[in-house]
């Protein structure tokens, strides 16, 4: 057994997903990019054919056997979506394009009914732009106040001051692991602050379900948002889960067919969750999709998952340092247990432009660039990072290939 | 298939490790601009003097990829005790060479086709040094860091005539 985990993680995973056969450059590609978006295996690529080409129809109030079987897909995935992070009922599970709109349905339904003067909303240094955005955008139109988490040197939160920032506040919005610094955040304990303090807590997701066993109740979470195309699903199919009472009581975000019970001249009546906030079309095979991608998972075994990744988290970091030393920072956590397998690097003095450059050229595809996290890559006094992000289909031969690459990278800048 | 060596020219890593013409002009009488590309946060100042419609000082400062900041350098030095239709000229051959139309690989250019409407953009222009640059189209996602500071020159001379 390698230090990468079991034997059903790495090679045995790889070939499951038919896009890890190809090669770029002339060799074999290494995918060290999941945190951005993550490969898919055979049987979600299979679940969504199947889909189009036997029950493909549109859903909810057709009479007819196919639509029928239809929805029927459709109502089934989302109930494993709901056992997958152990919401109390399917009900909550509302189906979105991804974490951004997630986070836009809460800032604008919610926050559209319940903030204004006076009211602030608690965010973090190390969000993603979309648990910031749409809180900006509702500040000036409400007037609410936006108070912020700062980070430490240690990568973590810095709570010293959290009773003070949460004093007023309406809202905590946080995410549960940084997709640039990998840290885990205390979403329990955090919770608990929230609501001691009189405020919901929402979570981000995107970096943590696709990662580590999620149990929403156990979080303490009112709002949670994930993404399927992290979590080996498509793209263009999201989840905003929340609690039973809080979606009951939210004005609806957008309207239109599906989303109502009855539509009048003088006024409409929306439809029982979740259907309230799905207004149109729903994108029936990607939540098919989706279904397939959790199955698979579940097969993986959530535990065995993270397990995995906080073992090649490990050997990578360890390999790293062994090699570069000092010539190389992984921003972040130093601990494995503490940390997903994400790691923002800098090195030596080689924009991460040119180093994911020259990575590409080896066939090592990493991302490059600010994460989508501006107000943290100001913190961190870079412009920028080369990122390298592990799943389930890594293995330490990737590790390797990622080591071996920025030797290249570094005799070829110093040349 | 564009091999590195295709992007990164001894000329351009040169640039890179040795800019020229860098650092800070008093403005005024300089006058100073700013560019940004969001992809990637990279930054170039271009700082520039012009007298009796000569490009008499010029020098670029900021922060990013060697493409962009090689770029930069090797603007300025092109640039440098030329007049200024001889640089909008000279903008115009680059960004056009620097087009995915210019060279011919493909796909649409944008409005950079020369006045004279000889087809090649070019003119009589000699691009000299700069044509090391042209590897950077077959890396499409790196046009963007080559053309950066001739951007930041044109907002420069407008802001200079404005």
């Amino acid at each position: 057994m390698s230090a990468g985990g079991s034997d059903r993680f790495g090679a045995g995973t790889k070939a499951q997903f038919p896009l890890l056969e190809r090669q770029v450059h002339g060799r074999p590609i290494v995918y060290l990019d999941s945190a951005a978006s993550s490969q898919k295996p055979r049987s979600v690529l299979d679940a969504m054919n199947s889909y189009y080409e036997t029950i493909n129809a549109n859903v909810h109030r057709g009479a007819y056997e196919i639509a029928a079987q239809a929805t029927e897909a459709m109502e089934g995935a989302r109930a494993e979506v709901a056992r997958f992070v152990n919401a109390p009922s399917p009900d909550e599970i509302v189906f979105t394009k991804n974490v951004t709109e997630a986070i836009n349905l809460v800032a604008r339904a919610w926050g559209g009914a319940n903030l204004g003067p006076g009211d602030a909303v608690v965010i973090t240094e190390m969000e993603h732009h979309a648990n910031i955005v749409p809180w900006h955008i509702m500040s000036a139109e409400k007037g609410f106040e936006l108070r912020w988490v700062g980070v430490g040197a240690d990568g973590q939160l810095d709570l010293s001051n959290l009773d003070r920032l949460l004093d007023g506040a309406k809202l905590l919005g946080v995410t549960a692991m940084s997709n640039v610094l990998g840290t885990l955040n205390p979403i329990r304990r955090l919770a608990e602050a929230a609501h001691d303090a009189g405020a919901l807590i929402l979570v981000d997701a995107a970096q943590y379900v696709p990662h580590l066993p999620t149990d929403v109740q156990a979080l303490g979470a009112d709002f949670l948002g994930f993404t399927g195309h992290k979590m080996c699903g498509p793209t263009g199919i999201g989840v905003l889960w929340a609690r039973a009472e809080l979606l009951e009581a939210m004005p609806p975000f957008l309207g239109g067919g599906e989303m109502i019970l009855d539509v009048r001249k003088d006024g409409f009546l929306p439809n029982h969750i979740p259907h309230k906030f799905e207004a149109g079309t729903p994108p029936i095979a990607e939540i098919v999709g989706l279904g397939a991608a959790v199955r698979y998972l579940d097969g993986l075994g959530m535990d065995q998952v993270r397990e995995h990744e906080v073992s090649l988290t490990a050997y990578a970091l360890r390999t790293l340092e062994e090699r570069y030393g000092s010539d190389l920072a992984v921003h972040g956590p130093a601990e494995p247990a503490c940390r997903g397998g994400v790691l923002s690097m800098s090195f030596r003095d080689i924009h991460p432009h040119d180093l994911s450059q020259v990575l590409d050229d080896r066939g090592v595809c990493v991302r490059a660039g600010h994460h989508c996290a501006k107000p943290l890559m100001r913190h961190l006094g870079v412009p920028a990072t080369a990122r390298a992000s592990l799943y389930v289909y890594n293995d330490t031969s990737d590790v390797d290939a990622l080591a071996d690459a920025l030797g290249v990278a570094g005799d070829f800048f110093s040349r | 298939m564009a091999g590195l060596e295709d992007l990164y020219r001894e000329i351009i890593l040169d640039h890179y490790r040795n800019p020229r013409n860098r650092g800070e002009l008093e403005v005024p009488p300089a006058v100073q601009a700013v560019g940004f590309n969001p992809l990637c946060g990279d930054e170039v100042i271009v700082y520039l003097e012009v007298r009796d419609g000569v490009i008499a000082e010029v020098s670029t400062s900021g922060q990013g990829c060697s493409i962009s900041q090689s770029s930069a350098s090797m603007m300025s030095t092109a640039v440098k005790g030329r007049t200024v239709a001889e640089v909008r000229r000279l903008v115009r051959a680059f960004k056009h060479m620097m087009s995915i139309h210019g060279t011919g690989i493909g796909g649409t250019g944008d409005d950079l086709d020369d006045e004279g409407g000889n087809g090649n953009g070019h003119g009589d222009v000699k691009l000299g040094d700069l044509e090391a640059l042209q590897g950077v189209v077959k890396f499409p996602v790196r046009i963007k860091c080559a053309t950066l500071s001739w951007n930041t020159l044109v907002q420069a001379l407008d802001e200079t005539f404005a």
